[in-house]
């Protein structure tokens, strides 16, 4: 049941003469992991600035716990931000920097110092406190960053690209122990990235924004399972691409023609509601969900497309075949690795990609 | 390559004695007991003596000394505040604004002197340490400017917002955050300024009026009246003075 | 910099957009009014009354002439500013053969000397100018302490006329603005990639070579940096001439000083120094220019 704590109505905000921010609405749960998705430039940032309260939005409405905080200056506002660089105060030990929030809010010292344990235990550094910022490793330096925060008992907590300074090994690490701190305290977390994979590991629910505006919002599943545009199919996760048209439409079941394909074939695809017949349209199909074999299995898959290996890569867990359909069209079709002895077809083989109706979409451009 | 690097090594060697060869000279020949300099006459503490009891020299460095103090602090005052607003102004803005604020860096002593004299003049205004005191507060403001935005470009600038998304109050974020983090550079910016404002001759000679004679004034007239040993023994102290100022700035920048 | 933090807000930000700008404001005026009052206000009094005439008793009358940009050619004052230049461009020329060995020496040693070696450069610096200056009038004078060792070696029979000649000046100038060419050489030597020197001696097979075509260009910044650093206060110098040059080899700044404080002439005074001043802003617009923005960031402080 939607309990909205943080909401977001009709954003705008404009940089120069361009649209930074455009009508982005959105109300987010309480307890919830919740993470705006884009690439750079997609507005995003904006957005957390404007909750955070560094920035004012042109028009809409910002309500935490349905009350405006427009005009409220952010050293007043029941949030706090984890800035991307961590922004620790270098003069200050790590237990003064988590200290800083409530020493600012006028809390008494013996309060304060217990509630500093408690979080640093939280965090996991509890024999660090008498540190000094430049004396401790990258993911220590974020977890100082996290109680900082958490200690004051936000209502939301807003992560700017929480991980991006992480490198990979830490990164899965922290990955997890995020998720974990987030579900212990029930506290909202408002996560901004460009790593979609990252935020498909740690969402409840994610929104993509692109150029400004939001293109869907929905939990993990639903942005990679039905994603609503090219767009998201091809920002989250990877997809195979084809441009063309639906020719036949009959309750849900149609018949996808691509001028991109030689030999004329029709592709039969589900059909979600609202794509029109006979308008410019894009097919994707993710690539983990393409099946390869030598010879066609016509009772098992409902399309079957011919091509080239072009390319072979061994992930260790998977194998990248990079197949020339024709063309101009090259797709990826992505094989796990199920046992040590898994047949790897060489460069040039001639081989069938196939895959069921349901596992393809076609989704407006 | 050894040949080079024997003689790199001796044109470096012989810039150093080039720019200590004077100061020593200086050092050495204060403790010369003859009054005819160049000869060595035996050591002795005589002129400093002279020096002791030199009446109008205690005034020239009371003088001095408050000049410097004052000075600085308004230049202080005046460039803390320039300095963080500077950095607050967009690329373009900072460098016109910036350029304008430090241009007495540029401009010769003699320039700034010579429209510093008219200013006065022409306002009516009479010449003493007052003058002498807004005529160094002019160019120690440069100084102050310079370091402390030097200091501040280095520090991350979210620490401001970080402050103000804890809860700090712009006058806390000051006190909790900006002047703790600034404090190397405000000594730094204090020494300088004092040490610029004493050693000041050019635009203080223009606007002092009598009365207002400071240490490097007296020195001067010390010097044009003719070659004596208490200058050399009054050269020898300031040197001292100076060398000190800046092992206690360079101590001060260790911690 | 991370893109929460692109806008210009900064440690001086109180993190509040809308007193953003209201608070830049505060913060910028007492240092701009004051600037304005007491540096920019007397600077454009000076070129005004660079206009003016001088009146009989020292005074200025009020009268629009462009009689002593006119004086200023006579032969007397042009030969005062022919010698600052010539003097100033000396100097530059001699502290940079001196400063650029001394530089690269020090940048090779390890760090701890280096922070040694440029501490034992700016303590000279830091003690008093007209000390230091003094101090050389001591060396030099007829019977001071360089003509006394020389005359008492055999060297020479007679004592040398060192003091009081543009020889002494040139030394003074030179003595006095080292530190300022070491410095800016220093900053960009130090940047300089040793792998650049290295490939360069792998192309070529003399030190020379390596040095002019490849040390010099990519230094060329610390090397404009120095010489103007050098040259534009050399240029305006007062004391070293006042002192060591005597009243046959006066430079501009003491031909500015004569006019206003001994011969009263306020008007002819601001047209010489309006014009040094555009000599002086002259030679920074031309580094602004011909220097890209990026190499000038590296010797920003």
């Amino acid at each position: 049941m939607a309990d909205p704590i943080l909401e977001l109505v009709s954003l705008v905000k404009r940089h120069g003469g361009v649209l930074a921010v455009d009508h982005v609405s959105f109300g987010i749960n309480r307890g919830e992991f919740f993470s705006i998705v884009g690439p750079s430039g997609a507005g995003k940032t904006s957005v957390l600035r404007m909750i955070a309260g560094f920035e004012s939005p042109d028009e809409g409405e910002i309500r935490i716990e349905g009350r405006s905080i427009r005009g409220i200056p952010p050293h007043r506002r029941p949030v706090n931000l984890i800035f991307q660089s961590y922004a620790l105060f270098p003069h200050l030990t790590v237990a003064e920097n988590v200290a800083f929030g409530p020493k600012m809010q006028g809390m008494a010292t013996g309060d304060i110092q217990s509630r500093v344990r408690d979080v640093l235990d939280m965090v996991k550094l509890t024999r660090k406190e008498t540190r000094l910022p430049a004396q401790l490793s990258g993911g220590e330096q974020q977890r100082v960053a996290i109680a900082r925060a958490l200690i004051n008992q936000p209502a939301v907590l807003l992560l700017d690209e929480p991980l991006s300074a992480l490198d990979q090994q830490l990164r899965q690490e922290m990955q997890g122990e995020l998720k974990a701190i987030q579900k212990r305290v029930g506290i909202s977390f408002v996560c901004v990235t460009h790593h979609q994979k990252e935020a498909l590991a740690l969402s409840d629910r994610l929104a993509v924004m692109h150029q400004g505006r939001v293109l869907q919002i929905g939990t993990p599943e639903e942005i990679y399972g039905n994603p609503d545009c090219r767009f998201i199919a091809q920002f989250v996760g990877n997809s195979n691409e084809l441009r063309g048209m639906l020719i036949a439409n009959e309750g849900g079941s149609g018949l996808f023609r691509s001028h991109d394909l030689e030999d004329g074939q029709s592709i039969r695809v589900h059909v979600s509601g609202d794509v029109e017949s006979h308008k410019p349209v894009a097919f994707v199909v993710r690539p983990e969900r393409l099946h390869l074999s030598e010879t066609i299995e016509r009772s098992a898959f409902e399309n079957s497309l011919q091509g080239r290996v072009e390319k072979v890569l061994y992930l260790g867990s998977e194998l990248q075949y990079t197949i020339q359909l024709s063309r101009s069209v090259q797709w990826t079709v992505q094989v796990s690795c199920l046992s040590g002895r898994q047949k790897v077809w060489p460069v040039g083989t001639t081989l069938f990609v196939q895959w069921q109706a349901q596992d393809g979409l076609v989704l407006p451009l | 390559m050894k040949h080079r690097e024997a003689w790199l090594r001796s044109v470096a060697l012989f810039n150093l004695a080039f720019l200590y060869f004077p100061i020593l000279v200086l050092l050495v020949f204060s403790f010369n007991a003859s009054r005819l300099a160049a000869t060595w006459q035996g050591f002795s503490w005589h002129w400093y003596g002279q020096l002791i009891e030199n009446g109008a020299l205690h005034a020239a460095t009371g003088n001095s000394l408050l000049v410097a103090v004052v000075s600085t602090a308004l230049a202080m005052v005046l460039g803390i505040p320039a300095a963080m607003g500077l950095e607050r102004l967009a690329r373009r803005s900072q460098h016109i604004l910036g350029g304008m604020l430090l241009l007495p860096l540029v401009i010769p002593e003699v320039m700034m002197g010579v429209s510093l004299l008219l200013l006065f003049v022409m306002a009516g205004m009479p010449l003493g340490l007052t003058t002498v005191i807004l005529g160094h507060t002019v160019f120690n403001l440069p100084v102050v400017i310079v370091i402390v935005r030097a200091r501040l470009r280095k520090l991350d600038s979210c620490l401001g917002e970080a402050a103000a998304d804890l809860g700090a109050s712009p006058w806390q974020i000051l006190r909790q955050v900006t002047f703790p983090l600034l404090r190397p550079a405000i000594l730094g910016a204090v020494l300088m300024a004092f040490t610029v404002s004493l050693d000041d001759f050019i635009v203080t000679f223009f606007v002092a009026g009598p009365g207002a004679t400071t240490l490097p004034l007296k020195v001067y007239s010390m010097i044009k009246s003719g070659v004596s040993p208490e200058i050399n023994a009054l050269s020898a102290l300031m040197v001292l003075l100076s060398m000190s100022l800046v092992g206690v700035s360079l101590l001060l920048q260790r911690r | 910099m991370n893109q929460l933090s692109r806008s210009a807000e900064s440690l001086g930000d109180m993190g509040n957009p809308v007193s953003s700008h209201r608070m830049t404001y505060w913060l910028l005026t007492p240092g701009v009014l004051w600037s304005a009052v007491f540096l920019f206000i007397p600077l454009m009094v000076v070129g005004v009354i660079s206009f003016a005439t001088r009146g009989t008793y020292g005074g200025v009358i009020w009268q629009f002439s462009l009689e002593n940009y006119r004086d200023v050619w006579h032969v007397v004052y042009a030969r005062i500013f022919g010698q600052s230049l010539v003097l100033a461009s000396l100097t530059t020329i001699i502290c940079l053969v001196l400063g650029f060995p001394l530089a690269y020496y020090i940048v090779r040693l390890s760090p701890r000397w280096q922070a040694v070696w440029l501490i034992l450069i700016m303590i000279p610096f830091w003690t008093n100018f007209l000390v230091r200056t003094y101090a050389w009038m001591f060396i030099l004078r007829t019977e001071g302490l360089l003509n006394t060792l020389l005359l008492g070696l055999g060297v020479i029979t007679t004592p040398l006329d060192l003091l009081y000649t543009d020889k002494a000046v040139l030394i003074g100038l030179v003595y006095g603005y080292l530190p300022f060419m070491v410095l800016p050489l220093y900053a960009t030597l130090e940047r300089l990639d040793p792998a650049f020197v290295e490939a360069a001696q792998d192309l070529y097979a003399n030190q020379w070579s390596v040095f002019r075509r490849v040390v010099v260009p990519l230094t060329k910044p610390g090397i404009i940096a120095g010489c103007l650093l050098v040259f534009i206060p050399s240029l305006g110098a007062f004391l070293t001439p006042d002192l060591l040059g005597g009243a046959r080899n006066m430079m501009v700044g003491n031909l500015i000083q004569h006019e206003y404080l001994v011969a009263r002439d306020w008007p002819l005074g601001s047209a010489i120094s309006l014009i040094l001043l555009i000599i002086v802003i002259a030679a920074v617009v031309a580094y602004f220019f011909v220097e890209p923005i990026r190499s000038r960031q590296e010797l920003e402080p």
